[in-house]
């Protein structure tokens, strides 16, 4: 069995991800263990393969097909980057390209996938790898004892400093075969458009979530939040039904924020919201459900009704 | 244009959830089973481009407990059929969505269609989200975590163009070959409602078509060992006390760091 621990590794503008980061210092750990070596794998962008000091090897991909991320071409890269040097295991992250990239790998080739992983050991031969499912409720620990096998891992799992290591690591250019009429094709990116406060800039956030139930009742967090100067951020399922602007959202595919307080009402805590907001000095949260994953991360918490709760909020903020 | 989309409940995350005795699965006596939040967003995609071209919608599931409310519920929106597939044993419990795929990739490879949506992922895929391992067993082109999917546009001869979401809200655009398999994040527009009395109208008039499918003997290839709620290695300090006096005390942690304004 060759030992090799595989990170596909990713980049935005210009600049490796922290991610890549965090899987690399843990690759490192595990092929120390089994005496294999780190693999990262770059497609796109190969200067940036010098960045990746904690990898033995890095194998690259580049060329005019890879500028830009596209689920197919990159598809292609990857599988053709592990081609058959048959590693022990292949991590990703549940970024965006990763949620495209490992369920198709693990078709592809022919292994097992672990998905929303926050914690991978060896035990023996076998990887165990805890799954954080149910919206953070449950965890799953799967014994994977193929001799192959792929994880996408939440942001944040793994500390990224491991990853980050001088080394010259051996690089190996992949000149990609020649390929089809690509079936994704790259147009154009948009990047967000600023919105009227910039919620990344403040002191104090109010966030709320779903737990409010309907547009109207958002004007009793709004309430709140102007009776303290603050501004009213959100989970994703109230951007997405259309009750506050994207510009207010926190999380994973919204804003990263740091505010010196943040209080929510009504969000749940799962992985893609705390990944925007876990970094806050001070987190007070407010949910009916006392096994809300949101209170393993709160500093100070509440099971106290928001509706009863925020009037009263008002009224002695204003007070 | 033919649009398929696939339907799975997932247990309410509102609920409490416990382990069964030997750890192996949630308990699943008492749980109220929806529709995936996500695949919502997927059906509402489909009914919009619908709406805008005429395309056919078919729903499409698995023949779960519950999920005929799902279909009947896709129907009285405006979806044009409703399958479920049957043959593959769900009775029992969780079923890893590399299993799911080769039942709807079982199906679909017998089928002509353009497009398939899907939510971008469920509460408990454990094995990976069910949109890229579709596609890669379809060997078609595949996009996950979509926003937008918009038929008939100038830029994309033989195909869509779908626009594909990243960290921090970053939006990319992309001509997408059909068919493809799409995983959708979020429609353009919140999903719509439909009343329960035209639910129950559908209900009544039956129409769920059902198909045999050979249970497939792929798997997910792995073993839940324990599943076990989260230990709480840090708990935020609860506050007690009446609503008012927990108003008190929340004010005072924000007045007491100087950020009441
Ligand atoms: C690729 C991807 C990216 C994502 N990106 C993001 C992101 O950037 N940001 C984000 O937030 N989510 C994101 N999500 C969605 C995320 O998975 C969750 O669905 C979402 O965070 C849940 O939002 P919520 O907590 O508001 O809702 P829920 O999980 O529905 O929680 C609502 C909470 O309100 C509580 N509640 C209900 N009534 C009351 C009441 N009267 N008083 C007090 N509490 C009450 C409930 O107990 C519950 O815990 C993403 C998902 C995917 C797949
Ligand atoms: N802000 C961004 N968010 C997500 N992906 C990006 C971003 N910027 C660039 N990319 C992608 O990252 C890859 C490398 O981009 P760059 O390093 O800017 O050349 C390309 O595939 C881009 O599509």
């Amino acid at each position: 069995m060759v030992n090799d621990v595989v990170v596909i590794a990713e980049h935005a503008g210009g600049a490796l991800t922290d991610t890549t980061f965090e899987l690399l210092g843990k690759a490192r750990q595990l092929a120390d263990d089994w005496g294999g070596q780190a693999i990262a794998v770059l497609v796109g962008d190969a200067a940036l393969a010098t960045q990746l000091g904690a990898a033995g090897l890095v194998v690259t991909v580049d060329g005019p097909g890879f500028v830009e991320y596209t689920s197919d071409s990159y598809l292609d890269a990857v599988m053709a980057a592990i081609g058959d040097r048959a590693p022990r295991l292949v991590m990703l992250s549940t970024t965006t390209a990763g949620l495209d990239l490992a369920g198709a790998m693990s078709v592809r080739w022919d292994a097992p996938l672990v998905s929303s992983v926050v914690a991978v050991v060896a035990e023996g031969d076998a990887v165990v790898a805890t799954s954080q499912i149910y919206g953070g409720k449950i965890m799953a620990e799967c014994v994977i004892t193929a001799d192959r096998a792929l994880v996408a891992v939440i942001a944040g799992s793994f500390p990224s400093g491991a990853g980050h290591r001088d080394g010259a690591p051996d690089v190996e250019a992949l000149v990609p075969s020649a390929q089809g009429a690509a079936r994704v094709v790259f147009r154009s990116r948009a990047e967000p458009a600023a919105g009227d406060v910039d919620i990344t800039a403040v002191d104090v956030l109010v966030a709320v979530g779903r737990g409010i139930g309907s547009k109207d009742d958002i004007e009793l967090v709004q309430e709140f939040a102007e009776a303290i100067g603050a501004p009213v951020a959100a989970s994703r399922p109230v951007v997405d039904a259309g009750w506050l602007p994207k510009t207010r959202q926190v999380g994973k595919s919204g804003l990263k924020v740091k505010p010196r307080a943040y209080i929510m009402f009504g969000i749940s805590g799962a992985p893609e919201h705390l990944e925007g907001m876990r970094d806050a000095e001070l987190i007070i949260a407010c949910n009916t459900d006392a096994k809300a994953p949101i209170f393993d991360v709160a500093h100070y918490g509440t099971t106290v009704d928001l509706f009863d709760l925020l009037p009263e909020l008002t009224e002695k903020a204003g007070g | 244009m033919r649009i398929v989309v696939i339907l799975k409940q997932v247990p309410d995350l509102v609920e409490e959830f416990e382990v069964n005795q030997d750890g192996s699965d949630i308990d699943r006596e008492y749980l109220t089973l929806l529709l995936n939040e996500f695949d919502n967003h997927a059906l509402e995609e489909a009914l919009l481009i619908k709406d805008a071209t005429g395309a056919g919608v078919d729903v499409v599931g698995l023949d779960d407990s519950g999920i005929d409310q799902s279909l009947y519920s896709a129907l009285a929106k405006g979806a044009d059929r409703a399958i479920k597939l049957t043959g593959l044993d769900t009775s029992s419990g969780w079923v890893d969505t590399h299993a799911r795929a080769a039942m709807f990739a079982g199906w679909l490879r017998g089928e002509t269609f353009d497009l398939v949506l899907t939510g971008v992922q469920a509460a408990d895929d454990l094995d990976g989200q069910l949109a890229p391992i579709l596609g890669s067993m379809l060997d078609l082109a595949q996009v996950s975590v979509v926003v937008g999917v918009h038929v008939a546009d100038v830029h994309v001869a033989d195909g869509v163009s779908a626009e594909q979401e990243f960290a921090g809200g970053v939006v990319a655009t992309l001509a997408v070959t059909t068919p493809a398999v799409i995983g959708v994040q979020a429609a353009r527009q919140p999903p719509r409602y439909v009343p329960i009395a035209k639910i129950r109208q559908v209900q009544q008039a039956g129409g769920i078509e059902q198909v045999a499918i050979a249970a497939p003997s792929v798997g997910a290839g792995l073993a839940v060992r324990r599943m076990y709620s989260p230990e709480q290695t840090s708990h935020a300090e609860m506050l007690t006390g009446s609503d008012a006096e927990v108003a008190e005390k929340m004010i005072e942690l924000i007045r007491s760091r100087g950020l009441l304004k």
